[in-house]
């Protein structure tokens, strides 16, 4: 059992040299590991869930010197919810690249899995490091795939922002390093003190951890680059990639800086994510291309992720606290769900249409039922409209900030909301036109079954299914 | 002893905190490409110096092995950023002057 | 568990499952479809007639099913939510078979009859909703799922009122939101009960609980179609006509309107209303809206769009009763909600009928159409006439008890308001059935379709408008027969005040 977990590491890595050595099975092989990768990640989730905690020190090494990989509530959910996305999307892979193109895919798609789990179960500041650099490099390469121009300029972009955001971070692993000795997430929890080092260390950190979330101002990369990316990259980078940056914000606001914390910095990540809900949300709006209104709209739900944090400043430690943690990992695993559903849907639509000009789409729309259904899905959890997942979050936030007396938060993520609704129900219009077309609901299983999928899952899954998530969270996540 | 050990830390400390200033400096005014691959480069080694600077314990004193193992793996990670962002560069620079 | 715990979501899955599965059909598979929906339809039949017995029992039906920490999914069935379910019920039967003879040939049947039933499932739900989230979230999925219906056309009218439709519907749905978290932010999780929740509850959240209030009555008075709230439902004419009947009389402008009775009886509770003064400004806004809904519909010359307003009008006598203090208005509340529903749903069948058969869309054509089409127009007269409030349709006996029941309470402006109404009605109304039974018919029609059969039009067509018209005679014809839905009211108005 525990040996699951070095394996949804290593497995994805074996099979990124698999698929390098024998470009010609790139698709049978980079799918095999895709479904032994994702069952040892939910292998690694089912035991944190009944067994606790698990930890692995790799090759025996122990702290400060060996890799430690460590799973708890918090990891596991993530871990789950990015392993099931990236085999949704896996298979969508397999039917949408050629085979050119799927030879310079696999490889580049599961080194970055394997950095995605990394990250997830890395127990020290410095493998995060080197986790998120990798991740960085093989996304920032994975979005360049269609090798455009926008594409590959938007990338460099990209990539250029992502480093300044790892040097940020790595010079505050730095000073971490320097007053306390330690690396490992617990021992430094264990000895950090409030003070100009630990402080500067945090800004440091988090400034270069939200650049890579795409957290308002900071997200101006991200448009571009999501949205000129091949359709099962933009669902990866928009789902997993920016997801796996707030986690580590959220890993470690919660675990290494909580006795540094104050209302401040709090306040001002809400301010900067309810400056992120509205701005992105009206971009999304008045985005004329449906991939780009996608990447906006994941610029508008990166916000609503970091409102989280005033109102975890201000609840005390106890049951209300430890449900608002729930829901707000609840409302980034639903997003991870339903943007990777939206963009996998939108790519069928586009591939069919020929272009994801939003007024033009009429008749593909129309013509793909099932994937027409999928951005819709997707799309009521994006609004976060009843039985979402992102539904429940919301209400129990917003709840939360009544009590705190803090109504402003609800009045941003209304606004939010409506200009949500504004802009799904935009692209959902288009599928009613006249011209009568032949009604078959799935038209290419492979590609419209897991974008539906995942937009169920946003949907009903995790709208009403979500009690196993507080099971899984109570492994060491709650305070 | 120690105030040796401490002059020579705040030496390379300082001047890795004057390279990443540079670095930065750098990377947000120019736009060309290539000075702001040079600029993380030069951030990246500010960095660096600093890590080197902690693991420094005098010369009779072995370094503390962990910061060099972080600057070698960040040697490594930096090089690989540097090639791809290369690589994007001689794309464009393709396809900007076809011929 | 048992099946005591199961039958509310048994009735919600009887229209669900058979939606999910449609959506999945081909075109061509008519059959199947058919019998989904008609399998679903009496299925749900059955059910509820077993769950009115129980209800009239006492017995408890109750699904509950924990969605997170303190919040749960809560369906149970009361007296009320009998009423509107079994209403909705028998409602959609009638309402399957129309436009299964409406739609036959035209595309896209499996996505129409797909959100159809999405959308009588999330009427259910809304029916049986045992707490405020989970009628915000029914609320909600119901907005979603009439959307498709009220766009089905694709025509540039269609886009445009289906997106009025929807920026009324997802704002009221905001505020409905934004009440709901809020009172629960002060109260705890707000369970619908019978007397009201909040008559405990301490003096200095009284402002706050008076302010909530508005906000939830302007969330729900956007399906409710109370002025000035009222402007999506003549612009989501343009949707198909068994669409309208379901906007009108089954599902949406009732969700409105249900929700307002709940809240007032069942969170705020009827005594802490009256003392507040909240049911004055809720009759006060009732009768607003039922005097300007009739001047509108008074000047329309579209059929569609004078029943509209006519809607307008006449949902808000169920506010209107739920607004008078005592329980002989609230039978006429009440009994309103399934008497408006009876009438509305006749009168918006025979306007499709009359644009199916012969292209006459607007009360200007109507001239001789009751010789042309008896059967439509018999119907279409016990419809208007009891809209007027002419004994012994079933709109008489609603009005009879709002006016008796206001003058209990000493509240006689309703009683001029009721007058007002009547009289408006027939004004628009009586020409309608003037021109139809007393005018010669036109030499052409404007776009005559022949009928092949014996009838006047398509059985699946006719038959729909003559029952629901023999319904809502019956209704008030035997109004004091056991199981009738005033006697069903009178049960809910003991209830209610019975404490």
């Amino acid at each position: 059992m525990i040996d699951a977990l070095p394996l949804s590491v290593t497995l994805p890595l074996l099979g990124a040299f698999a698929v390098t050595v024998w470009p010609a099975h790139a698709r049978a092989l980079g799918l095999l590991a895709a479904v032994l990768t994702a069952a040892s990640a939910l292998t690694v989730t089912a035991a944190v869930w009944t067994e606790g905690v698990l930890r692995a020190d790799l090759g025996g090494w122990g702290a400060p010197l060996g890799i430690a990989l460590e799973a708890d509530g918090l990891s596991a959910a993530f871990l789950s919810m990015a392993n099931t996305v990236a085999l949704a999307i896996s298979v969508y892979a397999g039917g949408y690249f050629k085979r050119e193109s799927a030879r310079h895919f696999w490889p580049l798609w599961l080194l970055l899995w394997s950095a995605l789990n990394g990250l997830f179960l890395a127990a020290d500041l410095f493998n995060l490091y080197v986790t998120l650099e990798l991740l960085g490099l093989s996304a920032a390469a994975l979005g360049a795939l269609t090798g455009t121009r926008e594409a590959v300029a938007a990338n460099l972009r990209y990539l250029l922002v992502g480093l300044l955001g790892s040097m940020s971070y790595l010079l505050g692993v730095a000073l971490v390093y320097t007053a306390y000795g330690v690396l490992d997430i617990g021992l430094v929890a264990e000895a950090i003190e409030p003070g100009p080092v630990a402080w500067t260390a945090m800004t440091l950190m988090i400034s270069g951890l939200i650049l890579k979330a795409a957290l308002f101002p900071m997200h101006f990369w991200l448009p571009p680059a999501h949205a000129n990316a091949p359709a099962p990259v933009s669902a990866a980078l928009s789902a997993l990639v920016v997801k796996a940056a707030f986690y580590l914000v959220l890993r470690l606001w919660l675990d290494v800086f909580a006795p540094v914390l104050n209302e401040a910095a709090a306040n001002l990540l809400g301010i900067l994510g309810a400056a992120a809900v509205v701005w992105g949300s009206w971009r999304a709006l008045r985005a004329e291309r449906l991939k780009l209104l996608a990447a906006y709209s994941t610029v508008a739900q990166m916000g609503y992720l970091f409102i989280a944090f005033p109102l975890l400043a201000a609840t005390p430690p106890g049951l209300a606290r430890d449900n608002l943690l729930a829901a707000v990992v609840l409302l980034a695993l639903t997003h991870g769900f339903a943007k990777a559903g939206f963009f996998l849907a939108a790519g069928m639509v586009q591939k069919t249409a020929g272009h994801d000009r939003i007024d033009e789409l009429g008749g593909a729309a129309q013509a793909l039922p099932a994937a027409t259904f999928a951005i819709g899905l997707a799309g009521v959890a994006l609004i976060g409209l009843p039985p979402s997942g992102t539904f429940l979050a919301k209400w129990m936030m917003l709840e939360q900030a009544m009590i705190l007396g803090l109504w402003w938060w609800l009045v941003v993520m209304m606004i939010g909301t409506l200009l949500a609704a504004a802009y799904i129900f935009r692209v959902l219009s288009r599928a009613f036109n006249r011209e009568p077309t032949p009604y078959r609901f799935v038209n290419d299983a492979r590609t419209e079954l897991p974008a539906l999928l995942l937009g169920l899952i946003a949907t009903f899954g995790l709208g009403i299914a979500a009690q196993p998530l507080w099971a899984l969270l109570e492994q060491g996540a709650f305070g | 002893m120690t105030n040796q050990v401490l002059f020579a830390q705040l030496l390379y400390g300082g001047s890795g905190i004057l390279l990443i200033l540079l670095g930065l400096w750098s990377f947000l005014v120019h736009a060309p490409l290539l000075r702001k691959l040079i600029a993380i480069n030069v951030m990246g080694a500010g960095v660096f110096h600093i890590l080197v600077a902690i693991a420094y314990r005098g010369i009779e004193t072995p370094p503390d092995p962990v910061p060099h193992a972080l600057v070698l793996t960040g040697i490594v990670v930096a090089v690989s950023a540097t090639a791809l962002a290369l690589a994007f560069g001689k794309r464009l620079d393709q396809d900007a002057d076809p011929g | 568990m048992s099946f005591d715990a199961w039958l509310p979501a048994a009735i919600l899955l009887s229209s669900m499952i058979p939606g999910m599965l449609i959506f999945l059909l081909s075109e061509e598979s008519h059959r199947l479809r058919t019998a989904l929906n008609m399998t679903g339809a009496l299925v749900k039949l059955g059910l509820v007639i077993w769950m009115i017995g129980g209800v009239y029992d006492g017995q408890r039906y109750e699904t509950r099913w924990t969605l997170s920490p303190g919040l749960d999914l809560v369906l149970s069935a009361d007296a009320l939510s009998v009423l509107f379910v079994a209403l909705s019920t028998l409602l959609w039967l009638v309402t399957t078979i129309y436009a299964i003879g409406y739609l036959e040939h035209s595309p896209n049947r499996s996505r129409f009859f797909g959100f159809f039933s999405v959308c009588v499932s999330a009427t259910v739900g809304i029916a049986l909703s045992g707490n405020l989230l989970t009628f915000v979230i029914f609320y909600e999925i119901l907005t979603l799922a009439t959307y498709p219906l009220v766009a089905h056309r694709g025509t540039p009218d269609a886009a445009h009122g289906a997106k009025v439709y929807l920026a009324y519907t997802m704002g009221g749905g905001a505020l409905l939101l934004v009440g709901a978290i809020w009172l629960q932010a002060l109260v705890g999780p707000v369970e619908f009960t019978q007397g009201g929740i909040l008559g405990v509850s301490p003096e200095e959240i009284r402002m706050e609980l008076i302010l909530i209030f508005f906000v939830l009555l302007a969330g729900l008075g956007v399906k409710a179609a109370l002025v000035p709230l009222h402007g999506w439902l003549p612009q989501a004419m343009v949707a198909p006509a068994p669409v309208s009947a379901l906007l009108h009389a089954v599902a949406v402008v009732k969700a409105g309107a249900f929700g307002i009775v709940r809240v007032v009886y069942d969170v705020y509770g009827v005594e802490f209303a009256y003392a507040n003064g909240l049911l004055l400004a809720l009759g006060i806004l009732a009768s607003v809206t039922i005097i300007y809904g009739s001047m509108m519909a008074l000047t329309q010359d579209s059929l569609k769009k004078r029943l509209a307003y006519s809607t307008v009008s006449q949902v808000s006598y169920i506010a209107l009763g739920a607004s008078i203090f005592g329980p002989i208005a609230t039978i006429g509340g009440m009994v309103h909600l399934v008497h408006q529903g009876l009438m509305k749903i006749t009168l918006f069948f025979c306007a499709g009928n009359y644009a199916e058969a012969l292209g006459v869309h607007k009360v200007s054509e109507m001239d001789g159409v009751g010789r042309r089409m008896p059967w439509t127009s018999l119907a279409f007269t016990v419809g208007a006439l009891g809209m007027i409030g002419v004994p012994p349709v079933a709109g008489f006996v609603s009005k009879w008890y709002l006016g008796l029941g206001a003058a209990d309470a000493g509240s006689n402006w309703v009683i001029g308001v009721l007058i007002v109404s009547s009289l408006l009605n027939a004004a628009y109304f009586l020409p309608i059935l003037h021109r139809a039974w007393f005018r010669p018919a036109p030499k052409q029609w404007p776009q005559e379709h022949r009928h092949a059969g014996r009838l006047e039009i398509a059985g699946a067509l006719l038959w729909p408008p003559v029952i629901t018209a023999v319904l809502a005679l019956s209704a008030g014809l035997f109004a004091a027969a056991p199981f009738s839905p005033l006697e069903w009211a009178s049960l809910i108005a003991e209830r209610e005040y019975g404490r």
